[in-house]
């Protein structure tokens, strides 16, 4: 299994974590009945103390080992300072306004594009939004640190910008439309308006 | 008795308040403001609400500057004006209660409350009248940019949390000072004792010798688990104190010199080393003091509702001390997405460690289930009610959180609804108030002299809205996040109105829950009795139990 866009991990998540959330409340539902009951209840499946603990230890640290071997963009993260990208855009921030290299930056599917930001001023956000609203990619853009982000795009689409952090009431309107354009992929998940 | 009698007199005429000694009404002054501030922030929520779904709907009236304002304030009246002085009121009669000793100060405690309400007034009113708006998270170097934000504004709003953090401060004395005295039953404990056992050093200890084949290392913890809990988070209360207090000293400073006409220069202030600070701090509130407060407050009240023991007692003092070094480390998860921090402290802080939250909590819930089911068949009162509520909360609220504190997912669920939904609003008003409430009905006796609750419909009307409220304004918000919708952004467009109808159609019904609640209180202690609280009282005692009450 891989997730090659954030569209299918964030509705693996949305089915999987529905479900916890249906089991843990019937758990304790269950649970509170059957305090009352003097009747014995028998438990549908017994779990040992130490089972509970593994399964604990197990789900905390496996979640992050499964999702690093299904999400390509983390070890692509993890690693960006050594790989060379097919392009690099370098943005500047300053009093609110995004100034970007070009109108409108186009790609080819596949394009690994470093995106390396720079603030003037205060800490904003970087991130990429498809047509539905739904979240691309993202990164905080802090004043006087390196901040960059190495992204594949794998879907058709074109893309708008918006700071994800907040920069005072002023920062609300830092958005700019259409930054993005993707062509030649399979996918067109973007330029259809998205779909989980 | 008649309507107009209970609200008067309250429910058959039974609360007294003359009958109240000091260190009951100071306790009831902290419960009535923290459920009045509690009140204001469901106001500013319910605003929030209605914004995110007309953004012209008065009072916001479309201004981002008014949305803003309200945003940055109503973490503080929550957190600090209601959590806060809930949380400190309770602790303040516990440590007395449970260690069998007086509290060391009584007019201290009035201090705490009153400087934290004042505190938090100061602020609210800062970002009223200036809009004064960084947001809680004051992220450098915006709490100091004056194109933005008025000086004099931002100056107030700083005054207000010092003065929520110095009665901070004073609860803590007030708390160590108890604890370490050596009166009544630790007339004869040394203050090593009574560190090792706060510490829960003693049962690692008897951890250890059980396991090597040896007789307990001490039989007789000299300080309750609660009151362990109650140490051990405090431990975190002062660190979290003296982190924000530090970073508004700064903040003061350059909004001073600004209003002398002098520039400091904000670059002088790394902003990423600002946030680290500022998160280390912050988060020892988050996953420090709630979790381990919380921890302990499930221990007592499942050995208040049950009469036992608690199950595996050795385990959970030693999960406390665990929770205590993993609250330190685990800070990271708030800056997964800032490229600049290096990704070694991602992986470890942020992720591998946080995950440690998951153990720790679910031992927590662990022990509380077994401690209650060993003591069947029980009756389901409202403290049980409200406790399993709060263990709903949390079985909710920390899963969504570990699953953000992830590399993969926090690329695209960062600073989305997804983590003030899911998460935290559900860990606090379900997981946390759920706990809070609970012990509100095991304390309710205790404090008040056994006055009577007025209906107990309302009590259930209460608690089913504010559940069923609670998870689904949680969830909805969580939803929208998944979609993309970010936490701090006013959208015009209708965007999520979807998922933001029914979150605010939740929203109502903690509203709506919270207004049962307080007039429940009201016609069960009256209005006199409700006056009468906050005159002083005739009793001088600082101790419950260990003389008796005059009634």
């Amino acid at each position: 299994m891989t997730f090659l866009n954030s569209l299918e991990l964030l509705a693996f998540h949305n089915v999987a974590y529905s479900v916890y959330s249906a089991l843990i409340i019937a758990v304790i539902a269950w649970f509170g009945y059957n305090l009352t009951r003097k009747e014995k209840a028998e438990p549908l499946v017994r779990i040992p103390f130490y089972g509970f603990i593994a399964f604990l230890v197990a789900a905390g640290v496996g979640h992050h080992i499964f999702t690093y071997n299904v999400v390509p963009w983390v070890a692509e993260d993890i690693t960006r300072a050594k790989n060379t990208p097919s392009k690099i855009y370098k943005v500047t921030i300053e009093k609110h306004q995004f100034k970007l290299p070009s109108e409108k930056l186009v790609l080819n599917c596949g394009d690994k594009v470093l995106f390396d930001v720079e603030s003037k001023d205060l800490v904003y956000g970087f991130g990429l939004f498809r047509k539905n609203h739904t979240m691309v990619t993202q990164m905080q853009v802090n004043p006087g640190s390196k901040n960059t982000l190495l992204w594949t795009f794998h879907d058709d689409g074109v893309f708008d910008l918006m700071s994800t952090e907040y920069s005072g009431p002023k920062g609300n309107a830092m958005f700019v439309p259409n930054v993005v354009e993707v062509s030649g992929c399979k996918e067109k998940v973007a330029t259809n308006g998205g779909s989980k | 008795m008649s309507f107009m009698s209970d609200l008067v007199h309250g429910a058959d005429n039974q609360f007294d308040h003359k009958s109240l000694n000091a260190l009951q009404k100071v306790t009831l002054r902290a419960v009535v403001v923290a459920f009045l501030f509690y009140g204001l922030a469901a106001i500013e929520g319910m605003i929030m609400r209605m914004a995110a779904i007309t953004p012209s709907i008065p009072p916001v009236n479309g201004s981002v500057d008014h949305y803003f304002a309200i945003m940055t304030v109503h973490p503080i009246v929550g957190i600090f004006g209601s959590t806060y002085q809930l949380v400190f009121g309770a602790f303040l009669f516990l440590i007395p209660f449970l260690t069998k000793k007086p509290l060391y100060s009584i007019k201290l405690a009035n201090a705490v409350w009153i400087l934290i309400t004042v505190g938090t007034i100061t602020s609210w009113l800062a970002s009223f009248i200036y809009n004064y708006a960084p947001l809680y998270t004051l992220y450098w170097p915006l709490p100091a940019d004056t194109t933005q934000f008025k000086a004099i504004g931002g100056v107030m709003f700083i005054v207000g949390v010092a003065l929520i953090m110095v009665g901070t401060l004073g609860f803590i004395y007030d708390v160590y000072a108890t604890v370490f005295s050596k009166v009544g039953v630790h007339k004869d404990k040394t203050t090593k004792e009574l560190l090792i056992s706060g510490f829960g050093i003693d049962g690692m200890m008897n951890l250890w010798y059980k396991l090597t084949g040896r007789q307990p290392y001490s039989k007789e913890p000299a300080l309750s688990l609660p009151v362990v809990a109650i140490f051990r988070g405090t431990v975190d209360t002062f660190l979290d104190a003296l982190v924000i207090l530090t970073a508004g000293v700064l903040v003061l400073v350059y909004l001073l010199f600004d209003m002398s006409g002098v520039k400091l220069d904000v670059a002088a202030v790394d902003a990423l080393l600002y946030k680290n600070l500022f998160w280390w701090g912050l988060d020892l509130v988050a996953d420090g003091l709630v979790l381990i407060y919380v921890a302990g407050s499930w221990y007592l009240l499942a050995t208040l509702i049950t009469g036992q023991k608690l199950f595996m007692e050795n385990v959970a003092r030693a999960a406390l001390m665990l929770e205590l070094l993993v609250s330190w480390m685990v800070w990271s998860h708030h800056l997964l997405a800032d490229q600049g921090q290096p990704e070694m402290m991602k992986l470890i802080s942020g992720e591998m460690v946080t995950a440690f939250e998951l153990l720790t909590q679910g031992l927590a819930l662990f022990i509380t289930l077994v401690t209650l089911w060993k003591a069947r068949p029980l009756k389901m009162t409202m403290e049980l009610k409200y406790l399993l509520g709060g263990l709903v909360g949390f079985g909710l609220a920390v899963p969504a959180g570990i699953i953000q504190a992830d590399m993969a997912m926090n690329r695209v669920l960062h600073n989305t609804q997804w983590i003030i939904g899911a998460h935290v609003h559900i860990a606090i008003i379900v997981g946390l108030y759920m706990t809070l409430y609970s012990a509100v009905y095991v304390l309710w006796p205790l404090v008040t002299n056994n006055a009577k609750l007025w209906s107990t419909k309302l009590a259930n009307a209460h608690f089913w809205l504010h559940l069923i409220g609670g998870i689904g304004m949680g969830a909805f918000m969580g939803m929208a996040g998944l979609d993309g919708m970010l936490r701090r952004h006013m959208y015009f467009n209708g965007e999520y109105n979807f998922y933001m109808i029914l979150a605010g159609i939740c929203g109502g019904m903690l509203l709506l829950a919270w207004v049962l609640f307080l007039f429940n209180v009201i016609m069960s202690v009256g209005l006199k009795g409700l006056i009468g609280i906050f005159l002083p009282s005739e009793h001088k005692e600082a101790s419950y139990g260990i003389e008796p009450v005059k009634a």
